[in-house]
Formats: C-alpha cells, sequence, structure tokens
C-alpha cells in the first residue's frame, strides 16, 4: 500500500464448502460492481477468486476470504486475500507454471489468476499454510 | 423391600409408565402441531415398551450397541425414518425418548423406597441409557434427512439440465447456473444419450446462463466436447460473451479447437450451415 491508500471497508467470509466459493463469488461480484468496475474487470476479478478460493478449499483443506475496499486518490481497488491453513506449497515456481498441477486441473488457477489481477501476492510455508492476496484497481 | 433392580421396578410398574408417558406424548404431540393422533402416539408408546422391557431386563443398560438392544434400535431408526417423511424436527423427533425420562425417574423414586443411594445410582444409570437412545434417535433422523436432501438435490439437478432439440441432427443444451461436478455429470450424460436417441451430428451448449466459466467449468466443457467428439458429434459453445473470452484466455484455458459463438442464434446458424441447410427470404 502506498501512503496514499486508505481502507474504505472490509470483511471476512469463510471458505469450508462448494457453496461457501459461490457466497464468495457473489460477494466478489457485488463489491467490484459497487467500486464501479466495468463489466471485464468485474468478470476477471471474480474469475480469480473462484480460482483462489477453491485452491483454498481443495488443497488447503479450507480457509477465509478477507475483502478490503481501498481508496488511493481517485483510484478505487478490490484487495483479497485467500488464507488457509493447509500444507503449503512446496514449489512456489512450479506451482505457477501454466499446466503444473498436482491433481487433477487444468494447472492454470494460480498462474491464471496472476494474470486476471493487478497486484500479486503468493506466501506459502510448507506445514503451515497459504495466504495469496491479489489486487484489482479501477 | 431392599435393593430393588431397575428392571424390578419396570417390570411392576410397566402399566403406569405406559399409561403416564402416553399421556406426555399426547400433549407434547398437542405442540407439535398434532401431526400424529393419540392412538398412533399410544400405540408407538405400547410398541416401544414391548421391546424396552426385555431390553432392560437383559440388564445391558451401559451399552445399546449389543443383540438385547438390536430392536429397540431398529424401532426408533424406523420411527425417525417416518418423522422426517411425516416433517418433524429433530427435536421434536428426539423428545419421544427424552419424554420418558421424567416418567421413569418418578417411578424408580417411589420404587426406591427412601434409599438414596439406590436413587441415585438408578438415576444415573437411565439418564445415561435414555442418552444414548435419544441420540441414535437423532442421528437416526440426520441420516434419513441427508438421503432425503440429496434425493431431492439430484431431482433438481435432472430438471435444471433439458437437452433441447433444434433441429433434425442439432442440439442444444442450455446451461444455467453454477457448473459444479455433480452438476456437470448429470448434464453430460443426458447429452451423450440424448445424442444417441436422436442420431444428431451436431450439439450446442450454450453457456449465456453460466456467470463464471472458471478453470473447472472450463475443464468440464473440455471434457464434454472430447466425450461428443468421440461419438462422431460435433460441437459449438455459444454464450462466450467478450468478457468471458478475455478472461478465457487470460487464464490460458486452451479450448481445443471448439467453435464459440456468443449467442445461440449465430451458433444454431452456424450448425445449420455445416448441416447443409440454407435459408432464403422470399
Ligand atoms: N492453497 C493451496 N495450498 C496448497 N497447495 C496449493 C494451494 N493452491 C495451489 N496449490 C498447488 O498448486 C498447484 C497449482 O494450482 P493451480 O490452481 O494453478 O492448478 P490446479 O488447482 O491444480 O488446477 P486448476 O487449473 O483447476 O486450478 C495445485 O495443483 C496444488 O498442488
Ligand atoms: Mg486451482
Amino acid at each position: 500500500m502506498t501512503a496514499m491508500t486508505t481502507l474504505h471497508s472490509s470483511g471476512e467470509l469463510p471458505l469450508k464448502t462448494e457453496r461457501d466459493i459461490v457466497l464468495g463469488r457473489q460477494t466478489v461480484r457485488r463489491l467490484s460492481q459497487e467500486q464501479g468496475f466495468s463489466l471485464v474487470d468485474q468478470t476477471k476479478i471474480v474469475t480469480a477468486a473462484s480460482e483462489l478460493a477453491r485452491n483454498a478449499l481443495i488443497y488447503g483443506g479450507g480457509g477465509v476470504l478477507i475483502w478490503e475496499v481501498l481508496l488511493d486518490g481517485i483510484k478505487r481497488g478490490l484487495r483479497l486475500t485467500f488464507k488457509d491453513e493447509g500444507p503449503g506449497i512446496p514449489n512456489l515456481e512450479l506451482a505457477l507454471t501454466d499446466g503444473w498441477t498436482s491433481g487433477h486441473g487444468l494447472g492454470l488457477g494460480l498462474s491464471g489468476a496472476r494474470r486476471l489481477v493487478n497486484e500479486f501476492e503468493l506466501d506459502s510455508a510448507v506445514g503451515q499454510g497459504t495466504r495469496v492476496t491479489v489486487t484489482r484497481w479501477k | 423391600m431392599k435393593n430393588t433392580t431397575i428392571s424390578d421396578a419396570f417390570g411392576k410398574r410397566r402399566a403406569d409408565i405406559q399409561a403416564i408417558w402416553t399421556k406426555q406424548l399426547t400433549s407434547a404431540a398437542g405442540s407439535a402441531k398434532g401431526r400424529l393422533s393419540s392412538t398412533e402416539l399410544e400405540q408407538q408408546a405400547r410398541q416401544f415398551l414391548e421391546l424396552f422391557h426385555p431390553a432392560v431386563q437383559s440388564n445391558q443398560l451401559d451399552d445399546i450397541n449389543g443383540s438385547e438392544w438390536l430392536e429397540v434400535r431398529a424401532f426408533l431408526e424406523d420411527l425417525s425414518r417416518r418423522r422426517v417423511l411425516a416433517g418433524f424436527s429433530s427435536d421434536e423427533t428426539a423428545l419421544f425418548i427424552f419424554s420418558l425420562k421424567r416418567v421413569l425417574f418418578d417411578i424408580l423414586k417411589d420404587e426406591s423406597a427412601g434409599d438414596a443411594m439406590q436413587m441415585a445410582d438408578h438415576f444415573w444409570q437411565m439418564n445415561v441409557l435414555l442418552d444414548k437412545l435419544g441420540l441414535h434417535t437423532v442421528k437416526s433422523y440426520q441420516r434419513t434427512r441427508e438421503e432425503v436432501i440429496n434425493r431431492q438435490q439430484h431431482e433438481l439437478l435432472e430438471l435444471s439440465t433439458p437437452v433441447v432439440k433444434l433441429w433434425d441432427g442439432i442440439l442444444a443444451l442450455p446451461m444455467i447456473g453454477t457448473l459444479d461436478s455433480a452438476r456437470t455429470q448429470v448434464v453430460m450424460e443426458s447429452l451423450l444419450q440424448k445424442i444417441v436417441e436422436t442420431e444428431s451430428q451436431i450439439a450446442i451448449i450454450d453457456i449465456t446462463g453460466v456467470p463464471t466459466v472458471d478453470t473447472l467449468v472450463a475443464q468440464h466443457l473440455i471434457k464434454t466436447v472430447t466425450a461428443l467428439r468421440l461419438m462422431g458429434a460435433d460441437c459449438i459453445i455459444s454464450g462466450v460473451r467478450p468478457q468471458i473470452a478475455q478472461t478465457i484466455v487470460h487464464l490460458g484455458v486452451d479450448l481445443h479447437g471448439v467453435t464459440t459463438k456468443a449467442n445461440l442464434a449465430d451458433a444454431l446458424a452456424l450448425a445449420l450451415k455445416r448441416s447443409g441447410i440454407a435459408f432464403t427470404k422470399k
């Protein structure tokens, strides 16, 4: 966050079930609409949220989604943090490689989400959990 | 009369127990919106006590998982099932057993002849026993309830995925809502089945009603398209709005050469063309 950036509002949602992912997507869509995001930008952040929420559920064994509406001068942004206390990611570079999956996915969720947002941060510690923070500015 | 056992007390006062308990049940049923008649309740109480009595006589009061309690357990499972189907809540269902506590405690008190130690001991044993039976009832209730919900969800899945015939040889599958794995499975099966039944060559999967196309949805679509191709059918995905198209590209998803169209009308026009059908304006 730059010195100019202020927090406008924030909230937290559980990510424990498939249903929570649907609710998470709906919340992110509503928030991005409220911020006046274009349809393309709404779709991008909602899709990124869907990927990261599902990863937190499937690989992280469940977690939380923290959302923050940011103001930076005339810019408005939406920051989403996905946190779990699962097994963590042993090799971040590999996990961010297009097409690499440890399961049965397409292996595009993490790398794809990174391309759908303006800022992307991935922290993970083996045995402790994973935290992904993404921000999309209007 | 020293050292009466629970079993003795029960045997001696069986008629009283049944009468008082039935009265309690029927008054409680009044608050449970009277979905069971007092005759039914009276009958259930009698049947239960008929099975409960020999089980108590077996003196196996601390473990209801044994064969002595088999029939009691089966009775409670059946009762729970009926109550789920009749729309009772789990509280109302468990009350059947829990209302017996008060009745039995009063009887045990009467029969303890002032022996406080014995009374406390009997209370405790009966309390633990009825809690276990109550829990068993609630568990059975929940199991049946889950079964009912699963079945309803399955019915819903099938309802929400109609396969429509647009033209000879052309089927359309309008998908609406969230494409989770269970739903996609049903969708795919019904589409493949219809392809065979109608001998169609082209399927249009319309995703106008799918709000988010992420990697999971994309993977489901790719699998469906692959299966269709294996059956010799061709596939067009319609309803790919500009924002969805952009997002798919950013995700890096390769739709394996599937033709996509922005709307169903365009997809149908293409399908007709591929089938060699042409229209002219009069
Ligand atoms: N929160 C997490 N905790 C532990 N491991 C994770 C987490 N998120 C991702 N991973 C690991 O990173 C890999 C790549 O994730 P990514 O989302 O890119 O692909 P995927 O989930 O396997 O497939 P999909 O394309 O369907 O998302 C996963 O297979 C998993 O091994
Ligand atoms: Mg993923």
